[in-house]
């Protein structure tokens, strides 16, 4: 079976220089639930744009199972319904004209579209608003309007660009449980965000870009287990020959007098003291190593805080 | 897509447009119709009366269609440019650029909506100065041929305008200052034989003055330019503009980063 998406070496280097893609390489199963993490900047609003051509891409490839987007663009364009970052609908429309249009755009019939219009307003709470100008609703409101007119053409595919940015929580709940709904009815969904806890809820895969580049592609459980795991650098008297073994604490001797051991959040460090002094292994220090990845949410989430989420 | 999708998001579009400029009426069908009005008053009734004739024809009947003209390009022009405009400021235009409507069906929807308002307003207004002047028609397919092509020509023409435009003052600033200008010395006020052979020379290259002259001709037989000359050149326009709005959308320029 063709996968949902596949990038290949992806680059974008905007007007006047800015390189947002490297080459960017992911693929996304069928029925997949998607999580593109990073942080602000990092391109991954440039990455939703190339797919659904709102972007000029400056190398590389994409298909959506299997159609190109520049050879085959009116079949990749039927199979992935989008929902952008920003707002990007006629303010002075009803939701119900836009999302009749929006059907209309993909070659569906009025009267089909009458009704599925309906059937998607209802679900996401917004037909008793379907008759009045769409810039009156409020910010939540129109989100789940773009989610409705993503759906319109009933895509295989559906990319949603932070859709849950300036949603309040309870919304926000109730907007997954309609994602996971529609996901498990078979469409597939990737869906950008910078908040870890809403992959972690979500999605099964992940991709982590940062700086334009992929820096992790990986399962969710894959990327909780590592980064519940501390690693520690142990300062140690006499030089080692060979690593220790001890069971449960993974070690590794980067130098004669230095070991490295991976820990795990919850997991206590006591019993490994205990265990090397057994061994007449002597420490003499003992500091805590970062990885790239913590870095990152560490960032990610000091920026959540500070409020940059919104942009 | 199939021809059958093709046409419904063709329709789909022009619908939309037609539903814009009747949402917004007072700012869109009411003030080119007291424009006119006030023209046929103080050029027609007013002043005219005192100008006497001008080709062989009373004034107010020379000046009229040059009036009705006057209308059907400024809305042609200005309907496709503030609605194009308008979806590239507030972004819906994605909506188009997401779906997979081919270029010229986008720039077809966007020029037979402004063409509906332009043929729309023209027809209130020629309804409208039937009241101040009565006029038969000499020849209805050159009318009917010459309002087509002229609306179709400024509708091309107000989209290549909302293409490049980057803001309000973009979409303002040709209107202005050529729109008005090329209409206002492009033979709707006045005879071009009455400039002497350089301006009168100098006006050859305005596309106005054929569409004036080939509508006057339609409708009271008169005309400052042969006739055939003057479709030749409004379908010339039409076929460059067509181009050249087609190649703008196919590149995406100033709609896709
Ligand atoms: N139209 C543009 N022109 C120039 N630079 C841009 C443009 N759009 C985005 N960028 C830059 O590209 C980088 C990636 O942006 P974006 O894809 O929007 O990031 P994200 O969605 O991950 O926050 C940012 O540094 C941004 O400033
Ligand atoms: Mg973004």
């Amino acid at each position: 079976m063709q996968p949902a998406l596949a990038i290949e070496q992806l680059s974008k280097t905007y007007e006047g220089g800015f390189q947002a893609l490297k080459d960017i390489s992911l693929t996304v199963q069928p029925g997949d639930f998607f999580a593109l993490l990073g942080p602000n900047g990092a391109g991954k609003s440039t990455t939703i744009g190339i797919i659904c051509s709102l972007v000029l891409k400056t190398g590389g490839k994409v298909s959506i199972f299997g159609h190109d987007v520049d050879k085959d663009f009116s079949q990749a364009k039927q199979l992935v319904g989008v929902v952008p970052q920003e707002f990007n609908f006629n303010q002075f429309e009803k939701p119900l004209d836009i999302l009749i249009h929006q059907a209309g755009y993909f070659g569906i019939p009025r009267d089909v579209a009458i009704v599925r219009a309906e059937k998607y307003l209802r679900q996401l709470g917004l037909w008793d608003k379907s008759h009045v100008p769409s810039r009156t609703l409020s910010g939540g409101m129109k989100r789940r309007l773009m989610i409705a007119r993503a759906l319109m053409h009933e895509p295989k595919l559906l990319v949603l660009d932070e859709p849950t940015a300036g949603v309040d929580i309870e919304l926000r709940r109730s907007m997954w449980e309609f994602l996971r709904e529609i996901n498990a009815s078979g469409t597939t969904i990737i869906l950008t965000t910078h908040y870890l806890e809403e992959a972690e809820s979500l999605c099964r895969n992940v991709a982590i870009i940062d700086h334009g580049k992929i820096v992790k592609n990986t399962s969710i459980r894959e990327l909780l287990a590592q980064l519940n795991k501390e690693l520690f650098v142990l300062d140690i008297r006499e030089p080692l020959a060979e690593c220790p073994e001890i069971e449960s604490y993974p070690l590794t001797l980067v130098e004669p007098n230095t070991l490295e051991v991976e820990v795990e959040k919850s997991q206590s460090i006591n019993h490994l003291f205990e265990v090397l002094s057994g061994q007449g292994i002597e420490v003499l220090s003992m500091r805590n190593k970062t990885n790239r990845l913590e870095e990152l949410f560490f960032t990610m989430v000091e920026k959540n805080l500070t409020g940059e989420s919104h942009d | 897509m199939t021809s059958q999708q093709k046409w419904i998001a063709f329709i789909t579009i022009v619908r939309r447009e037609i539903q814009r400029f009747l949402r917004i009426w007072p700012q869109t069908l009411l003030p080119p119709v007291i424009t006119i009005v006030l023209y046929f008053v103080i050029f027609g009734t007013l002043i005219g009366s005192r100008i006497g004739e001008m080709s062989g024809l009373p004034y107010i009947q020379f000046v009229a269609p040059g009036l009705i003209m006057m209308a059907v390009i400024t809305n042609s022009y200005s309907n496709v440019v503030s609605s194009f405009f308008g979806s590239k400021f507030q972004r819906n235009i994605e909506e188009l650029l997401v779906s997979p409507v081919p270029s010229w069906i986008i720039l077809s929807g966007y020029v037979v909506g402004g063409m509906s308002r332009g043929l729309g307003v023209g027809l209130i207004v020629t309804i409208l100065s039937l009241y101040f002047a009565d006029f038969s028609i000499h020849s209805l397919p050159v009318t009917i041929a010459i309002v087509l092509m002229t609306s179709l020509m400024f509708s091309l023409a107000g989209l290549i305008n909302a293409v490049f435009a980057r803001n309000f003052d973009d979409i303002s600033i040709i209107p202005t200052f050529v729109l008005t200008p090329l209409i206002y010395l492009g033979g709707v006020f006045y005879s071009i034989d009455m400039l002497g052979d350089f301006w009168g020379g100098v006006s050859q290259i305005n596309p106005i003055l054929y569409m004036v002259n080939a509508f006057r001709y339609g409708i009271a037989g008169i005309s400052d330019i042969n006739i055939v000359w003057a479709f030749t050149m409004v379908s010339l326009f039409c076929v460059v503009l067509f181009g050249v709005a087609l190649n703008l959308l196919d590149r995406g320029s100033r709609l896709r980063s």
